[in-house]
């Protein structure tokens, strides 16, 4: 085994295109699960049995599959019903809709940590039921959230190379194709390792200051 | 369609791999994960180092990535594996990387007042660990570990790209074969939420199981 240093070099632009579309794919992917996360949330303390039974079960389920076999079933699946996704929006959406199912768990432990004292005092002061979440819960409940969130940011942005299953050009689809047709495999697989984690250390300093900042969320 | 039975076969063929899979991995990541776990609280600074590179390194790259490494480039420095062992050996060294911040973390948590009680007995290092720091760290460990043998069962679908043979790999054959999507991937996705159901309703049987005669203690 050698490395080929000028082998690298012709590989980086390649692989710095295919990175610009992991992170492209990660900051969509966040937003779909921050957004549905957030529904998903409310929809489970609704106090009609209805609608937070149903949820609560797909919430379940969809934790407890893997991700490749959803985002199959959304590429392979729903086109016989007539719903043909592009390969980028049906792993965005798949991608957001599992971190959903985790996010979701955050916002919970998040409103729940407000003590129940405040939802009282609110009552108490005559606060309508929207003054009470904008004014007297968010504001306590996010912060903690924060770091919870990011961290399961950086989890999708690992998560990413399950895409290349079907058939997006991210970091590690690209690196597959050039180890394909130039039969060399080790410096295109090294170097998506590399490129990972040298994004990953640098996003858990982050965290770790995010959690420093805001505190942490105790389950 | 028609044979419908042969291709459930097939499925349920790659259901035992995909069970193979995570119980081989799991018992590679527990070994690992205490390994590690101690070495990262180990007195002496070098295996202290040692632990927390090797944990960084695999919880900050995919699994995906690693096993994709374990596959194609270790032949390259003369280390063939199969693909059921380089499944085994990625899944098995991902999660133990995660399993071990668990150890330390239940390990740190037990009160210092136990460390200071079994040294005032004169209980030797192993004796200490053995008989009054696991035993009540253990409890701790159990419901993140129930949650990572779930990861790591997901996570198993993943060595149907280095064409192991698993569930999802055979679903794909079944696609290809049949034309037929919608029936082999719900097949599969009803089995794997059937396994994380089994292995979650497991860790609360094992969680009951350890923690019983702890309740004077906390």
């Amino acid at each position: 085994m050698e490395w080929d240093w000028a082998f690298v070099a012709v590989i980086t632009p390649t692989l710095l295109a295919g990175l610009k579309l992991t992170l492209l794919i990660t900051l969509l992917s966040a937003i779909v699960a921050a957004v549905l996360g957030l529904a998903f949330a409310i929809a489970r303390r609704s106090s009609n049995r209805f609608i937070s039974r149903p949820v609560g079960a797909m919430v379940q389920f969809v934790r407890g599959t893997p991700l490749l076999v959803q985002l199959y079933f959304i590429f392979y699946v729903l086109p016989d019903a007539g719903i043909l996704l592009p390969p980028l929006l049906a792993g965005v959406i798949g991608m957001g809709l599992h971190y959903a199912t985790y996010t979701a768990e955050v916002y919970r432990a998040g409103i729940e940590t407000v003590p129940k004292g405040q939802w009282e005092a609110a009552r108490a002061a005559n606060l309508t039921m929207r003054q009470t979440w904008v004014h007297v819960i968010i504001p306590q409940a996010v912060p903690p959230m924060i770091p919870a969130l990011a961290n399961y940011l950086i989890a999708m942005f690992k998560e990413t190379p399950l895409l290349s299953a079907i058939t997006v050009l991210e970091l590690m689809n690209q690196a597959k194709s050039v180890a394909n047709s130039s039969y060399r495999y080790v410096e295109p697989m090294t170097m998506v390792g590399v490129l990972f984690l040298m994004i990953s250390l640098v996003s858990v300093v982050m965290l770790r200051w995010l959690e420093h900042r805001f505190g942490r969320l105790e389950k | 369609m028609g044979d419908w039975s042969g291709y459930l076969t097939l499925i349920l063929q790659g259901a035992l791999v995909t069970v193979q899979l995570t119980v081989l991995g799991c018992a590679m990541a527990l070994v690992v994960a205490f390994v590690a776990g101690l070495g990262r609280i180990a007195p002496f600074a070098p295996l202290r180092w040692v632990a927390s590179v090797y944990i960084e390194f695999f919880r900050g790259t995919s699994i995906f990535v690693q096993l994709f490494w374990v596959y194609f480039v270790l032949p390259f420095a003369g280390v063939t594996l199969s693909p059921l062992m380089a499944g085994v050996l990625a899944l098995g060294l991902n999660m133990g990387a995660y399993g071990a911040e668990v150890v330390r973390g239940a390990i740190l948590s037990v009160p210092k007042d136990q460390y200071e009680a079994s040294i005032a007995v004169n209980l030797t290092r192993f004796q200490r660990m053995r008989h009054v720091i696991l035993p009540q760290a253990l409890p701790l460990m159990l419901p993140t570990f129930g949650n990572n043998a779930i990861e790591l069962l997901k996570a198993t679908a993943v060595v149907s790209l280095i064409s192991l043979s698993d569930m999802t790999f055979q679903a794909q054959v079944v696609r290809a074969q049949t034309g037929s999507t919608m029936i082999p991937f719900a097949t599969i996705l009803l089995l794997y939420f059937a396994m994380a159901t089994a292995i979650a309703a497991g860790m609360r049987a094992l969680e009951n199981r350890v923690t019983r005669g702890l309740d004077g203690v906390r």
